[in-house]
């Protein structure tokens, strides 16, 4: 793409999600300035996602499920990547 | 006799008849000999050329000497020639383009979500390197915004809360005056029939191995960035003033099917000072005008071998008039980087002199998009004004006693 064509991606529609994400929260007078994730927030009832180590699926276990894959039965399960937000300076 | 020693009344009646122009034309010289370099300090220095001779500064001297000349100016590349200025100020205007311009880059980078092989750190490096731009009148509307220090640094903290700027007392919060949102929010997966019109799966059995084909979104690229105006921004930043990179293609990371990034970056207002990815040229440089004077003629085979000493163009034959022999002439000084190749042969000594101008700068300003090359030299010359001004200003409040 040559940079005379090239136009920026619209944010209609990220306008829209913000907007319900910050009347939601009520915190901080615009959404993309409220850092915190949706959804980040700790809470232990709320199910883990897992991989499975064989067959790749996507597993989701409460807290006192027995460790297995629900497609495979394999016992190996890999935890997702935290989702609380990480920040970092562009340095 | 030494230097020093009071002239003669001849002596003296001849310095305060005036210099010849070629006298004047060797005083700007730069001596480039076979091993040395001679004459490089700058001679306009009151009594630097003896008594008899009025040395001092003048400014209508000064008007009449300076001298502005473009060569190319292309938006993003331009270079020019600045005569009559001393090394000091030309050298002042290449380190304030560099390092003291102010530009627009992400700077903190909030990461929901990473999945990637590109490590968290390595991606947010990579994003503040993106050269942005927007709209000239509103990245100049923008405000300063001053981080609160580390947590770990506790002499910066102790001063912290007091030296804010009086006049913007926001300055430390991020809002919609001082700080730039873009997101980035995509995931790979394989290509499918149903929304892509061609099967990644299938094409994959079959043998085809271009992940632009077997997958959607594998390369994230800069034009995936996307610019979320908050609050008073929507009406500075909109259509044409949008922020976006300025090169829409640059490779950000490369994925596989199931991975994602999510993250959310702030872009504020820096210097170059601070961090390179602030710095508004992609170089800054100045060179001296190179000087050829070729003081006996070279004829002949000569002459073509000196031809061969020089980059092309540098170096012109023309028929020389009684012999119908070739002569060279200097064509274009410019043109040449003073490699000395010449003087490394003897049919050439004695023949020419080599040197540079002292005070003829060519610049050569890269910007790297955010705004235009000669509108940048323009803010250096503005923004080392403004510095004279101000320690002028604290000159006389140092004087007054204040």
């Amino acid at each position: 793409m040559s940079r005379e064509q090239y136009t920026p991606p619209s944010t209609s529609q990220n306008n829209q999600q913000q907007g319900g994400a910050g009347a939601a929260s009520g915190s901080g007078s615009y959404g993309g300035f409220n850092i915190t994730g949706s959804g980040s927030l700790e809470d232990t009832t709320r199910p883990v996602h897992y991989l499975c180590g064989d067959c790749d699926a996507k597993v989701v276990l409460k807290k006192s499920d027995p460790i297995r894959c629900k497609e495979c039965g394999y016992r190996v399960l890999y935890k997702e990547r935290t989702n609380r937000m990480i920040q970092f300076e562009a340095r | 006799m030494p230097s020093w020693a009071p002239l003669s009344a001849t002596e003296l009646a001849e310095r305060q008849r005036g210099l010849s122009e070629e006298q004047l034309q060797q005083r700007r010289i730069v001596n480039v000999n076979p091993e040395t370099v001679t004459h490089v300090s700058a001679t306009d220095i009151p009594g630097h050329w003896g008594p008899g001779q009025d040395d001092s500064w003048d400014i209508e001297r000064f008007k009449q000497n300076l001298r502005f000349k473009f060569h190319q100016n292309k938006p993003y590349d331009s270079a020019f020639s600045l005569i009559g200025v001393d090394a000091s100020i030309a050298n002042a205007y290449r380190r304030i383009l560099m390092s003291e311009i102010p530009t627009l880059a992400i700077e903190d980078v909030f990461i929901f979500d990473n999945t990637t092989i590109i490590q968290d750190e390595v991606l947010a490096s990579r994003l503040g390197l993106i050269p942005l731009t927007g709209g000239q009148e509103a990245l100049t509307w923008l405000r300063w915004y001053r981080k609160p220090p580390p947590k770990d640094d506790f002499a910066s903290q102790a001063t912290w809360p007091y030296d804010v700027d009086d006049n913007d007392a926001d300055s430390a919060t991020p809002n919609d005056h001082n700080t730039i949102v873009i997101t980035l929010k995509v995931e790979c997966r394989w290509a499918t029939q149903a929304e892509d019109g061609r099967d990644g799966r299938r094409l994959a059995k079959e043998g085809e191995t271009d992940p632009n084909e077997r997958y959607v979104n594998s390369n994230i690229y800069a034009h995936q960035l996307v610019f979320e105006p908050q609050g008073d921004q929507a009406k500075h930043f909109s259509g044409e003033n949008a922020i976006k990179p300025v090169n829409p293609d640059i490779l950000i990371a490369k994925l596989r099917p199931g991975q994602r990034i999510n993250l959310r970056c702030h872009c504020i207002k820096g210097i170059g000072m601070d961090h390179a990815k602030y710095s508004p040229v992609a170089t800054a440089s100045y060179r001296l005008l190179p000087d050829i004077n070729i003081t006996q003629p070279i004829l002949g085979a000569d002459a073509k071998k000196f031809q061969r000493c020089f980059p092309r163009g540098v170096i012109d034959l023309v028929k020389d008039g009684d012999s119908r022999e070739e002569k060279a002439v200097v064509a274009d000084p410019m043109k040449d980087t003073v490699s000395r190749e010449c003087l490394r042969h003897d049919e050439f000594k004695d023949k020419v002199k080599l040197g540079r101008i002292r005070d003829h700068f060519i610049f050569s300003i890269e910007s790297t998009g955010q705004f235009e090359s000669d509108e940048l030299f323009l803010d250096s010359v503005r923004l080392l004004r403004a510095k004279a001004e101000r320690f002028n200003r604290h000159l006389t409040e140092l004087e007054d006693g204040r």
